[in-house]
This record gives structure tokens, C-alpha cells and sequence, in this order.
């Protein structure tokens, strides 16, 4: 697995390109990879643009292959016991799920651990 | 053979009685140096200095270190602090606090030394394995340093011992690895107003946080988050994975009792014990630590003291009153043992064993482990498709019709017969097979191996390794 930092890139009208990463376990529903690289658009169905809700339920829909959706969201929230980062950040000092992406943002999802 | 036990009960008796002549002669030398160590300061030209002329030797290295010098070495012997769990974040935050100076380590442990820890429980030895935790980690510890005092508390943390065991120390480590003990630890920390270095593992994984630091009053916004800050709600049990289930390297949560130390050792060294208010330029943050990662370590930002935390905010319920009525167990959940199957739909260990001997039934025997368990150790003609392949909605292993990993040979109403490690993901791929139709309308019997290969090994085979 190759792990580099995403090119700086020039968001294109319509897309942004962000990079989402997984730890503590959870990597193991998105094929076994940590870093995924994605291209997604900058508005969504509404015209609003887009924010970590919307990414959420797209890596839900869209790029999980495991069927253990329960896994990651649970009751239309990110599952109790992860937390989400956004440039390193607690996602709770940037808005939660309303955070509005921006081009080469890097979202982080933890799982906790629990074993010593 | 009888002989050969006798020989090994002779030699039994004769370790036993050589143990405790070396723990009498050893109690000995302890208390000859203990008198020697009071001659010393007695004597009138070197009564004015703080420390034993061997910890000035001992502590000499880190004493000269800026950041801690005298000052902070008398703060190092005057702190006590607790460390709740005597396992593989314990044994080494405890030997770097000993080795310190930390003036009293308590430790919390209510298991015992079992081989299956000695990879990363690394004051534990395989001559104390089934002896306390806490008795074999202070043991270490004492020959470690002996200018310390050391508190066991040979029992598991509870909502009704905690208050009265964390409030003798001023600085909590939690080396435990459960939510449970997390939540109990962390919400005793707020009330009884005592710093908190959190860390865990598992895999090649690590984190680490300081908690309730400074220890401000509960209500009070500039004291550091609790554990429920982070954490309001506790994870669903089935994500929780222990280092028995999930597996650890040594080094990783090795690595993270160090820095728990370190953290410790810096809190207790810069004063911030009982810090009042909070000191400019330092945030919250937590430290993640990857063996696989690039970069390995990455530090986090993260969140302050919550408005609506129960524990530590200003509208919190939490008491020193109500604690011992809290329930852990209900509050994260409670992991209950599978069984989702019908006792027809399981078969018994031993009783596969006669299905194996008889030749003439064929069926199909599905080890649904992990790949890399099942290369520790497998049953004769096993296939292996691990239980995780079955997850996917578009998994390959659970297609319409016949399987690719049904052998061509066997015939529509050959049964399969389902094993795992200890019976519990082979109930879930028994009814998942059934649920794809591959029980050709009942057909074709398909049941699970109660027990799994835990149970193998008691009713067939005693000689099967367990790991």
C-alpha cells in the first residue's frame, strides 16, 4: 500500500478532490485500505455544497463493500465510538456534519480502541 | 510414568521450599539495607540532603535534564500514582514510573499471569504465570527500585471500590481495555478531581490521551474533557474487539504505556498535578500511533470540556453518592453469547468426530477463521472461507447456486458442517449459508460445531494448540 499526501489540486467546477482516511479497525470495511482518494462533486442534489453528512452517506452508499453498514453509521449518525477529524481537527471544533468540504481536505475516521 | 511423577512432585516441593528460603534471605538483605539506608541519613554531615546517596546515582541522569532537575525529582518522589490494569500498557508505565522515582506506585489488578500475556506483558515471567498480577508486577518492580512504596489492590476496578482506591493517589493511568472501565475510571477521575492519561492498543494501533487536565471542579469549562466528552456514548458491543479476538504486537502497546509514562512523568514534573487553571498554548489533543502509518505518530486536536457532558459539565448528575449505584455493564452493553441457532441446526464436537470416521457419508467441514488463524492450525480436510468474506452484499463466497468453494465433487446433498474459533461466527455463517439457499430447500443439512475448536480440543483432541 502506498501512502503519500494528495497533490495539491485545482478543485475543477464541479468536483472537489478530498482525501479520506480510516483507522483503528475501521479500514477493514473499506477493502482493507486506510487512505482513499476521491473525487466528489462540490454541490449537492439541492445545490448546497457538500458537507461530511453528504460524505458519510456517500462512503456509505457509495464505496463501502462491506454489508455491516452498522459498523460505521447507526441511526443516520457516524456510529458512537468514532471519531471524525478534518485536517487533524476534531470535527466538533469545525461544525460537525455541517462542515462544508474544501478542496484537498483530509477527513480522518477513528475508531477507538479498547484493548491494553 | 507413575515414577516420573513422583520425580516431578519431588522436584515440585524442592523448587517450592528453595523459593521460600530465597524469599526469607531476600527479606533479609532488605531489611539490613533498609537499617544502612537510615545510618546514612542519621549521620550529621549529610542529613541536610533530600535524597538517599543512591538516588542521587539512580536518579542522576534525568535529574540533570533541565526540564526536571532537583525540583522536579522531589516532586517525582513526593507524587503517588495509580495504575489500573497490571497488563500490556501497565508493565511498562509502571517500570518507567519506578524507575523514575514516582515516591508510590499503586497498581489495580484483579487477573492473573497467564502465558498467553508474557509477549507484551513484559514484567511478567513465565515462572509467574497463575500468580496475581499485581504481586508479580511489583515484585519486578521492587528489584527495579526498591526506595518506593508500592500498593497492590488485588481486585478489579468497581463503582463501589473506585472512589475509595483513586482518592489515596494523585495521578490515574488507564491501562485497562475495556469501555466499561474507561467510563468507570475516567467519571471517578472528575469527581475526585485527579488527572487522567488514557492510552489503548490493538493490532499494530495505539492511542493516547490526558483527560481532565487541568483536573478542574466539574462546571468548570477551562478543566480538561473527560472521557465522556470524547466519548458520550459508549460504541455497540460488536465493535468492541479485544486484544484476545483482534490480536497485538508487543512493541505497539508497549510504545503506548511508554508514552503514558511520559506523560505521567511530565504532569508530576512541571507541577500540574492539581493545576487550577489552565495554561496558555496547551490544547487537547490525542495522539494516534500506527505501525503501519506514514507518518507513524499524528497528533489530533480535540474537542475541549463538553456543555453537556453528565459527567463533567455544569449541569452533570454525576455524584460521589451515586457512583456506586452506576452500571457499567448496562451503560456499554452487554457482549451476550450467540445463539441464534436451533439445537437441531448444531452438533456437538464429538459427535463430529464419528461423522468424520465414518467414511462412507461425505460432507463438507467450512473453518470459517480468520486466514491467518487457520494457518496456526487446521483440521484435516477443511476448506477455509473466514466468516469476514461472508459480510460483503456482493460477496463472492455467498453467490446463488453452488459456491465457487464447494468442491465439484460433492454431491447437492452433502452436509457442511460450520467450525470456528469458539462457536460463535460459525452460528452466523450456518444461518447465512441457509439464508442463500445452499440447504437445497433441506436437502442438504447444515449445522455448526458448538464450541468450536475450544470444544475440540476438550471433548476430541487434547493435544490441539491452542493459541
Amino acid at each position: 500500500m502506498t501512502e503519500t499526501h494528495p497533490k495539491p489540486e485545482m478543485a475543477s467546477e464541479n468536483t472537489i478532490p478530498i482525501l479520506v482516511e480510516f483507522t483503528g479497525g475501521l479500514e477493514m470495511l473499506f477493502s482493507d485500505e486506510r487512505k482513499h482518494r476521491l473525487s466528489v462533486p462540490s454541490k449537492d442534489d439541492e445545490g448546497n455544497p457538500v458537507n461530511i453528512g453528504w460524505l458519510v452517506k456517500h462512503l456509505c452508499d457509495k464505496v463501502m463493500k462491506d454489508s455491516r453498514k452498522e459498523m460505521f453509521v447507526l441511526d443516520d449518525h457516524v456510529r458512537p465510538g468514532i471519531l471524525v477529524l478534518v485536517n487533524d481537527a476534531d470535527w466538533e471544533l469545525e461544525g460537525e456534519a455541517s462542515y462544508a468540504l474544501q478542496p484537498n481536505d483530509n477527513i480522518l475516521f477513528v475508531s477507538t480502541l479498547h484493548g491494553g | 510414568m507413575e515414577s516420573a511423577n513422583a520425580s516431578a512432585a519431588a522436584l515440585r516441593a524442592k523448587i517450592a521450599a528453595t523459593e521460600e528460603r530465597l524469599k526469607l534471605l531476600k527479606a533479609q538483605l532488605a531489611n539490613i539495607e533498609e537499617k544502612e539506608a537510615e545510618e546514612v541519613e542519621e549521620s550529621p554531615v549529610t542529613r541536610k540532603w533530600p535524597l538517599l546517596p543512591d538516588e542521587y546515582k539512580r536518579y542522576g541522569r534525568q535529574m540533570i535534564v533541565p526540564s526536571v532537575g532537583i525540583q522536579g525529582q522531589l516532586r517525582l518522589k513526593d507524587a503517588s500514582v495509580l495504575i489500573v490494569g497490571a497488563g500490556g500498557l501497565g508493565c511498562p508505565s509502571s517500570a518507567y514510573l519506578a524507575g523514575a522515582g514516582v515516591g508510590t506506585i499503586g497498581i489495580v489488578d484483579g487477573d492473573i499471569v497467564e502465558t498467553s500475556n508474557l509477549h507484551r506483558q513484559i514484567l511478567h515471567n513465565s515462572s509467574t504465570v497463575g500468580m496475581k498480577k499485581v504481586d508479580s508486577i511489583v515484585s519486578y518492580l521492587k528489584s527495579l527500585n526498591p526506595h518506593l512504596k508500592y500498593i497492590t489492590h488485588p481486585t478489579h476496578l468497581t463503582p463501589q471500590n473506585a472512589a475509595e482506591i483513586v482518592s489515596q493517589y494523585e495521578l490515574v493511568l488507564d491501562c485497562t481495555d475495556h469501555p466499561t472501565s474507561r467510563y468507570l475510571i475516567s467519571d471517578t477521575c472528575i469527581l475526585l478531581q485527579k488527572p487522567l492519561v488514557s492510552a489503548s492498543a490493538l493490532r499494530r494501533d495505539g492511542q493516547l490521551i490526558v483527560l481532565n487536565s487541568p483536573p478542574l471542579p466539574a462546571g468548570d469549562a477551562k478543566g480538561g474533557p473527560c472521557y465522556r466528552c470524547v466519548f458520550p456514548k459508549p460504541p455497540p458491543t460488536d465493535s468492541v474487539v479485544s486484544c484476545g479476538d483482534g490480536g497485538i504486537l508487543g512493541p505497539v502497546v508497549g510504545v503506548m504505556g511508554v508514552l503514558q509514562a511520559l506523560e505521567g512523568i511530565k504532569l508530576i514534573v512541571e507541577g500540574r498535578l492539581k493545576e487550577e487553571q489552565e495554561v496558555d498554548g496547551r490544547g487537547n489533543t490525542m495522539l494516534l500511533f500506527s505501525a503501519s502509518g506514514s507518518p507513524q505518530f499524528r497528533s489530533l486536536k480535540m474537542r475541549a470540556r463538553s456543555s453537556k457532558c453528565v459527567a463533567c459539565s455544569g449541569n452533570a448528575e454525576l455524584t460521589l453518592e451515586k457512583l456506586p449505584g452506576m452500571d457499567y455493564a448496562v451503560f456499554c452493553g452487554i457482549a451476550s453469547p450467540i445463539g441464534i441457532l436451533k439445537p437441531e441446526e448444531r452438533i456437538e464436537a464429538k459427535e463430529y468426530l464419528e461423522l468424520e470416521q465414518d467414511s462412507e457419508k461425505t460432507h463438507v467441514l467450512l473453518d470459517v477463521r480468520e486466514k491467518v488463524q487457520f494457518d496456526i492450525c487446521s483440521l484435516e480436510n477443511s476448506i477455509n472461507i473466514p466468516s469476514s468474506s461472508f459480510q460483503g452484499t456482493r460477496s463472492s463466497s455467498l453467490q446463488e447456486g453452488k459456491p465457487s468453494w464447494l468442491p465439484e465433487t460433492v454431491r447437492a446433498d452433502a452436509s457442511i458442517y460450520v467450525i470456528c474459533r469458539l462457536g460463535n461466527d460459525s452460528q452466523i455463517v450456518t444461518q447465512k449459508l441457509k439464508e442463500a439457499g445452499l440447504d437445497n430447500n433441506g436437502k442438504r443439512a447444515i449445522k455448526d460445531i458448538r464450541g468450536g475448536l475450544k470444544a475440540w480440543k476438550e471433548q476430541v483432541n487434547p493435544s490441539w494448540p491452542e493459541y
